[in-house]
């Protein structure tokens, strides 16, 4: 029983994660339906920036994911600047495959410059540290990151459904034209959503490196995950990834310690298509 | 009123296809191993962008699954030979037969989805075959299979000392699948094909069965691709899941096809001319730079051209060819 509940624990966990690495891409996918091929590399970016921060400077990720977010939210700006500008409207998948051939730059400069050895932060404040919660055991920086990642999700949802600012967002996902018409500065609106999907997924890359390798591929599989999640939420959904993220997290760890680590992805992988195949447009989508 | 079978242009193509295959023997031009192996591999992934331009292009349907029937393909032939010892001929055939039967059944459920989640549901079926294929023992897991050091000919398809008689059995996978696909072109299923890629509802409400006809497309589009796999599990004597069965190996498939020309005939191959001597020769002479640096100028090329020119190579050429208004039908192609 403590096992279950052990194992329970470390998949919801991890769903909190994958949660705000996907909520980053549903805003973008649901706003200016553009898919984001570059996202696990923005993670890894964030993670690279939180890695060298700690090792140079001594920040630690408790703090860095600032900066990391900062960092990222400025290079997917100039992402949408460079190439997403010019993809919208184009045939749907353009956004994806361009951002393809970005991913596959990003993912090689850093293969370039930092080689593809793992790193990791060992002298965290947090690193290493436990909680028990009777006989369960909680690794702090991971029940950290969770935290923080319902925390930023709330923080979206809240700006999404509650400010001005998220309702011109919203005209500008419904109609654009019409969003136009109505004074909002649509180009703006999607530069802005880009760099804050990209703001997600930096907070969330920034504060792994206490607990999570930092490689060249680590983004690739978070990235493939986050679109699953997406998908299975309905696209544009924050309550749908938050779902999708949890139900991902728990059957990533249940299959992995009840059937074969080996088999996890099949599960997670395999979860998605039955579900789409139900729900075609995901549990939240229209 | 009958379209013609051939074109003036289609006589053009086909006898720069011959020049190109008679390439090899000019001595000189053609005659160090690297440049035959990037001549073969030129053919190859034409040959596999072209499998996936049957439904990715002309269809519409933009999968990015094919990595898991060009695998299929090239373990089918490989377990053939290896564990049944058959000859390499109907190796292939089985892989092919395995690829098709493969595509067609999953398939079958994917194509309700549509756009966005189609493509998600294509990359989600390549991380799910990708991994059991890494844990199936039978089929030799992470190891993956090696190819038996069986005699060279004909008959068992393998040499070793030359990659010509590769080259022209990459020629003859060519020419077969580009065949392929012209005719598909003039028949009634091309149309078809065209006709569910341009609106999916219009074409039902005028009696075409879109599910049928994108079965039909996809199990040859996989049985083609499944061919290339036997080719690629011949002259490569290996294969192994990560190599065949991944995400960027599918990707190839897609990018090719876009460089060149979605939906156009010579498309893939132009796509093919022009990426894959730039993958081999970049990685052959930057490699000293460092690693990664040709995957760099690989990724730019790409995000440019999806950029700048989404209709390919081809589009540049009937840009430069002919001056037509937007909204003729020349311009239409995707």
């Amino acid at each position: 029983m403590t096992i279950f509940l052990q194992v329970i624990l470390d998949g919801l966990m991890n769903g909190m994660l994958y949660a705000l690495v996907a909520v980053g891409l549903s805003l973008i996918w649901g706003v200016m339906d553009v898919i984001n091929f570059g996202h696990g590399e923005f993670l890894m970016i964030a993670m690279y920036v939180s890695y060298w921060l700690g090792f140079i400077f001594h920040i630690d990720p408790l703090f860095s994911w600032l900066a990391s977010g900062a960092f990222v939210f400025f290079l997917a700006a100039l992402t949408y600047q460079l190439i997403i500008k010019h993809t919208v409207g184009k045939p749907p998948l353009s956004s994806l495959l361009a951002t393809f051939g970005l991913a596959m730059v990003l993912k090689n400069i850093c293969l370039n410059r930092f080689s593809p050895n793992f790193r990791l932060l060992s002298d965290t404040v947090l690193g290493g540290k436990v909680l028990h919660m009777g006989d369960v055991i909680v690794s702090m920086p991971q029940l950290i990151t969770a935290l923080f990642s319902l925390a930023v999700m709330a923080m979206v949802y809240v700006i999404i459904h509650r400010t001005r600012l998220g309702w011109t967002i919203q005209a500008t996902a419904m109609d654009k034209e019409a969003a136009e018409l109505m004074g909002i500065n649509t180009e703006k609106i999607y530069l802005l959503v880009f760099g804050m999907g990209g703001a997600c997924v930096g907070i969330a890359g920034g504060l792994m490196p206490s607990y999570l390798a930092v490689h060249p591929e680590v983004g690739t599989l978070f990235g493939l995950i986050a679109f699953v999640i997406v998908a299975m939420g309905g696209f544009g959904s924050i309550p749908g990834a938050l779902l999708a993220a949890l139900l991902i997290g728990l059957v990533e760890a249940l299959s992995g310690f009840y059937i074969a680590p080996v088999f996890k992805y099949v599960a997670v992988f395999g979860l998605y298509l039955v579900v789409v195949m139900i729900r075609p447009k995901g549990f939240f989508g229209w | 009123m009958k379209t013609k079978r051939f074109e003036k242009k289609d006589l053009i193509w086909f006898a720069l296809i011959i020049g190109f295959a008679l390439l090899p023997v000019i001595p000189g031009v053609f005659d160090s191993s690297f440049t035959q192996h990037v001549f073969i591999l030129i053919l190859l992934f034409a040959c596999m962008s072209q499998s996936w331009n049957i439904i990715g292009g002309y269809c519409g349907q933009v999968s990015f699954g094919h990595s898991v029937f060009f695998g299929i393909g090239a373990y089918g032939a490989g377990m053939a030979v290896v564990t049944y010892g058959l000859p390499p001929w109907p190796g292939a055939l089985v892989g092919a037969a395995a690829a098709a039967l493969v595509a067609v059944a999953i398939s079958w459920p994917v194509f309700r989805l549509s756009g966005h989640y189609f493509a998600i549901a294509t990359f989600a079926m390549v991380e799910i075959f990708n991994r059991l294929f890494m844990v199936w023992y039978w089929v030799g897991g992470a190891l993956g299979l090696d190819y038996p050091f069986v005699d060279e000919g004909i008959k068992n398809f393998i040499w070793f000392e030359n990659k010509i008689p590769y080259y022209y059995g990459a020629l003859v996978l060519f020419i077969f699948i580009f065949g392929t696909v012209r005719w598909l072109e003039r028949n009634r299923l091309g149309y078809y094909l065209k006709a569910v890629r341009e609106g999916q509802k219009t074409a039902e409400s005028l009696g075409v069965n879109s599910t049928l006809v994108k079965l039909l497309a996809m199990g040859i589009s996989a049985f083609l691709a499944g061919l290339c796999g036997a080719f690629f599990v011949q002259y490569n004597y290996r294969v192994d899941p990560a190599m065949v069965m991944s995400l960027d190996m599918s990707m190839k498939f897609v990018l090719i096809t876009i460089l060149g020309g979605t939906g156009t005939f010579f498309g893939p191959l132009l796509g093919a001319m022009v990426l894959i001597p730039l993958q081999e020769y970049s990685r052959a002479y930057l490699g000293s730079l460092g690693s990664g640096v040709d995957l760099i100028i690989f990724g730019l090329l790409i995000v440019l051209v999806i950029i700048k020119q989404p209709r390919g190579i081809m589009g540049i050429l009937s840009d430069l060819t002919k001056k037509r208004p937007a909204s003729n039908e020349g311009t239409r192609r995707r």
